[in-house]
């Protein structure tokens, strides 16, 4: 298992072909208090950079952009009647899919925690 | 003019309370507190909140028949507010479009008057070049801090037993801690509660003394904008507008009789037709069943699909527990308890039409 970070403030844990994505803490944190999570379903294919969802704080809308090809296997479907965990806990319950990777190598564009880290200073 | 926003006297207060700051028309103000948006909506609703509202304008009338005179400006019967007593109004244009939203109090003396941040350059301009014979002064030394919310009497009333006596949309001078301010019982967010008037040096120490109470906390901009949705108040420049006439905007309550019988306002004309007509289009509440908040923009459709209109303002509604929007439909539209689609990011969400405000008013009378 391996997690990478991309520059939109999300995380990716990979094993083997499949991935888990979620937003980061910090992500959720800078958007406040979300109130609703659009999300595709399940057999949804989509390329790198494609807005894969959209997620509704108090204050605004915020797209969700795809780190890498894929394909959603599942979206978590918790997040329709508690939007607000995604607050809460963003980086492990409140994930917002498991994803099929279409392209390994792509994972190597992404950063490594030290990398987000210092990204968001 | 520098591009630099503009600091309230509250400023420090906001950075040692940890407001996050945000550029808001030209001003840099709190947009929520470590609370957070939905914990200051509600400790406004349930108890009170305070919020500084120091970049709106404050402006002082001064002459002989101010009241009369801005008649001629606004299509509100300003001619017979009696001392002590504050209405709100609106300047139309030659249009009978909406030029700014106000609050004029008759203070006695002189008139008070408090026009929205963004416009404070058009508005005064406007009345000194309209107000014959009227000294118009901008005041730069008060800071204007609200206290809202039905803890707010107990706020501000242990400090300054005057506020207590005052009714809804009632004004007066009266001494907090050794200051004297102006005390209003009104505001924006649909609960019960006081704008006032502060000397800039004395803003930071009275507002501490209210904060200190134990059922009063800090909110900001994001709390105040989803309370006045809720509470069905219109946002100038989001609901309301150059173009919008007030019948459109659902606003002939806020024009008195008299004045919709004998005009004598810029645009009176088309106002006077919309209320004897009916006007083009009209603000209407809408509450979508999902879970999807309908923001600005989205494209308002009749359950057939044909297009009717667009919403101007909307959000999640803390106290409501769900969605709250407001927009405009067009004539023939707008029944409470109407179904229309509203189309958000190219799908089709259900909404009905209601009745506003989404929450009741509590005001004192």
């Amino acid at each position: 298992m391996a997690i990478y970070y991309s520059e939109e403030h999300e995380w990716v844990l990979v094993e083997g072909d499949t991935a888990t994505v979620g937003i980061t803490q910090h992500a959720a944190d800078q958007l406040g208090e979300i109130v609703f999570v659009e999300q595709k379903e399940a057999g949804d294919d989509f390329e790198k950079g494609d807005e894969i969802g959209v997620i509704e704080s108090v204050k605004a809308a915020s797209e969700i952009y795809a780190p890498v090809d894929g394909e959603v296997i599942e979206a978590n479907e918790a997040l329709a009647d508690n939007p607000g965990a995604l607050n809460e806990s963003p980086e492990s319950d409140a994930w917002i899919y498991k994803i099929k990777l279409s392209d390994a190598s792509q994972l190597e564009d992404l950063m490594d925690l030290d990398g987000y880290k210092a990204l968001i200073g | 003019m520098s591009d630099a926003p503009k600091r309230t006297p509250l400023y420090d207060l906001h950075v040692e309370l940890g407001g996050k700051m945000v550029d808001f028309a030209g001003w840099e103000m709190p947009v929520q507190y470590p609370m957070g948006i939905m914990g200051e909506h509600k400790q406004c609703r349930e108890k009170a909140a305070l919020f500084d509202v120091s970049h709106m304008g404050q402006v002082i009338l001064k002459g002989d028949n101010v009241g009369e005179k801005l008649e001629t400006l606004c299509p509100q019967a300003y001619a017979t507010l009696k001392e002590g007593k504050a209405r709100y109004g609106f300047f139309t244009n030659e249009d009978g479009g909406i030029m700014d939203d106000l609050i004029v109090s008759n203070a006695g003396d002189h008139y008070f008057v408090v026009v929205n941040a963004a416009l404070r350059h058009q508005d005064i301009p406007h009345m000194q070049a309209n107000l014959d014979g009227v000294e118009v002064t901008e005041i730069f030394d008060r800071a204007l801090v609200a206290v809202q919310g039905p803890a707010a009497e107990n706020v501000v009333g242990d400090l300054c037993p005057a506020a207590r006596d005052l009714k809804f949309m009632e004004t007066t001078l009266a001494e907090i801690d050794g200051v004297q301010c102006r005390i209003s019982r009104l505001g924006y967010t649909g609960q019960d509660g006081y704008e006032i008037s502060i000397p800039e040096a004395d803003a930071i120490r009275i507002s501490k003394l209210f904060l200190a109470h134990d059922d009063c906390e800090p909110a900001g901009l994001g709390a105040r904008d989803s309370l006045r949705l809720e509470a069905g108040l219109c946002l100038y420049g989001n609901d309301i507008d150059q173009s919008t006439s007030p019948i459109e905007a659902s606003l002939s309550w806020a024009i008195q009789k008299r004045r919709k019988e004998e005009g004598g306002f810029p645009g009176a004309a088309r106002v006077q037709k919309e209320l004897a007509e009916g006007a083009a289009k009209k603000l209407v509440g809408i509450k979508p069943e999902g879970r999807a908040p309908a923001r600005q923009g989205v494209e308002i459709q009749c359950t057939e699909g044909n297009s009717i209109g667009a919403i101007t303002s909307g959000g999640f509604g803390p106290t409501v527990g769900a969605p709250v929007a407001m927009g405009y439909v067009s004539a023939g539209h707008g029944e409470p308890g109407e179904k229309v689609n509203l189309i958000i990011r190219g799908k089709v969400q259900p909404a009905e039409i209601v009745a506003l405000p989404f929450v009741t008013q509590n005001y004192k009378r």
